[in-house]
């Protein structure tokens, strides 16, 4: 099986609309992603060591006139719940892309709890989020992201759903 | 009672300043920096200082957000020099960020730890430095190019200096006595309106 198209078309998608930074805790779905950051002298590859580091960095990328954007696995999402407040209350632009475990034929039990958590909790913090389940979806989905978070000011996930990125083996 | 264990890591000396003189020493002219400061004690008093400064932007909230808001700020904005200010319970609750942001290293970024030993908004409890954590010792091991130690009025000298002439990311924890931050012209903090503001004055 030949590797996807789309984690390459998503990240020129975001270079094409000026993000700078790149942070993220690294992860096997973001992997194309994270490589390529730490691969571009014109970006910042920054490696957090919990999610919320990033939550608050894209704040404060927004203050500085740049735009970040948060890679994130579906069990970090639980790591960024109180620092959604910052995000939600300063009406800043956030940006993630969340790679999903916890759902469609996972084998690791230990996922389910956050993973079926990911969208009731993220809705409850301000978060709009959008799913992509096949691979033709997901570049139009990080498309709409990026409106509705650098133009509109929103906070958006999009969803890299199981049923897209397949069941890792546990 | 419980009584917490006191750690008998090697002691820095006891403070002897007190914030309500010794941060204002420390930042001077605050129209130097681009800032961000901690909640709550920090934020309000650099909100009183600069008297609410269009290049503060002061967290109420989101404890644990500002050395990270600072080190996106300080990569946005190479040119400036940005300033984190916050206290020693805010910084703990994320302390980890110390050690990602040496990792980016960004010059031109220092964070000052307003260090009283106690969770000042709440009761007064003490903090794990106040009980001898050594966050000097954390920020040099975390990767901290430069981190010093204000104890003293000669040593606000010496922090000063490094302030602005400093080419370098820097750590500078502000030992202080213990008591509240000034809540003298204490603002809303509203934080739409802060970032508002604050972009507007920096991006036109």
């Amino acid at each position: 099986m030949t590797a996807p198209s789309w984690p390459d078309e998503v990240y020129a998608l975001l270079r094409a609309n000026n993000v700078t930074q790149f942070a993220y805790v690294p992860d096997a779905g973001h992997k194309v992603l994270i490589d390529r950051s730490l691969a571009d002298p014109d970006v910042y590859s920054i490696p957090l060591t919990t999610e919320e580091e990033g939550v608050a960095l894209c704040a404060g990328a927004d203050l500085g006139g740049t735009r970040a954007v948060l890679l994130m696995q579906s069990s970090g999402v639980g790591n960024t719940i109180n620092m959604l407040s910052l995000t939600n209350g300063g009406k800043f632009p956030l940006l993630t892309l969340v790679s999903m475990r916890g759902e469609y034929g996972e084998g690791n039990p230990w996922q389910y709890p956050m993973g079926q958590a990911v969208e009731p909790v993220l809705k409850a913090m301000g978060v709009i989020v959008l799913r992509a389940e096949r691979p033709d979806e997901v570049v139009p989905a990080v498309a709409a992201a990026i409106t509705m978070a650098y133009q509109s000011g929103q906070q958006v996930a999009v969803l890299l759903t199981q049923r897209l990125i397949g069941a890792k083996k546990f | 009672m419980a009584i917490l264990n006191k750690l008998q890591t090697p002691a820095l000396p006891e403070p002897v300043l007190d914030r309500r003189q010794a941060v204002p020493a420390l930042i001077e002219n605050p129209e130097d920096f681009l800032m961000v400061a901690g909640l709550a004690g920090t934020a309000w008093e650099l909100s009183a200082l600069t008297h609410e400064s269009h290049s503060l932007f002061g967290l109420g909230g989101a404890m644990g957000a500002a050395p990270m808001m600072g080190l996106g700020l300080a990569l946005a904005q190479p040119k400036r020099r940005v300033l984190v200010a916050t206290g020693d319970g805010e910084l703990l609750m994320n302390v980890v960020a110390l050690a990602t942001i040496a990792l980016q290293n960004p010059p031109n970024l220092t964070i000052i730890c307003v260090d009283n030993g106690h969770y000042g908004e709440t009761g007064n409890q003490d903090s794990h430095t106040g009980l001898g954590v050594r966050l000097d010792v954390i920020a040099a091991g975390s990767g901290f190019p430069v981190v010093q130690v204000i104890n003293t009025n000669e040593d606000l000298a010496e922090g000063r200096r490094l302030l602005r002439e400093q080419n370098g990311l820097t750590f500078i924890l502000l030992r202080v006595t213990e008591g509240p931050a000034t809540h003298d012209g204490k603002k809303n903090l509203v934080p739409h309106v802060e970032r508002d503001r604050f972009r507007k004055h920096l991006l036109g």
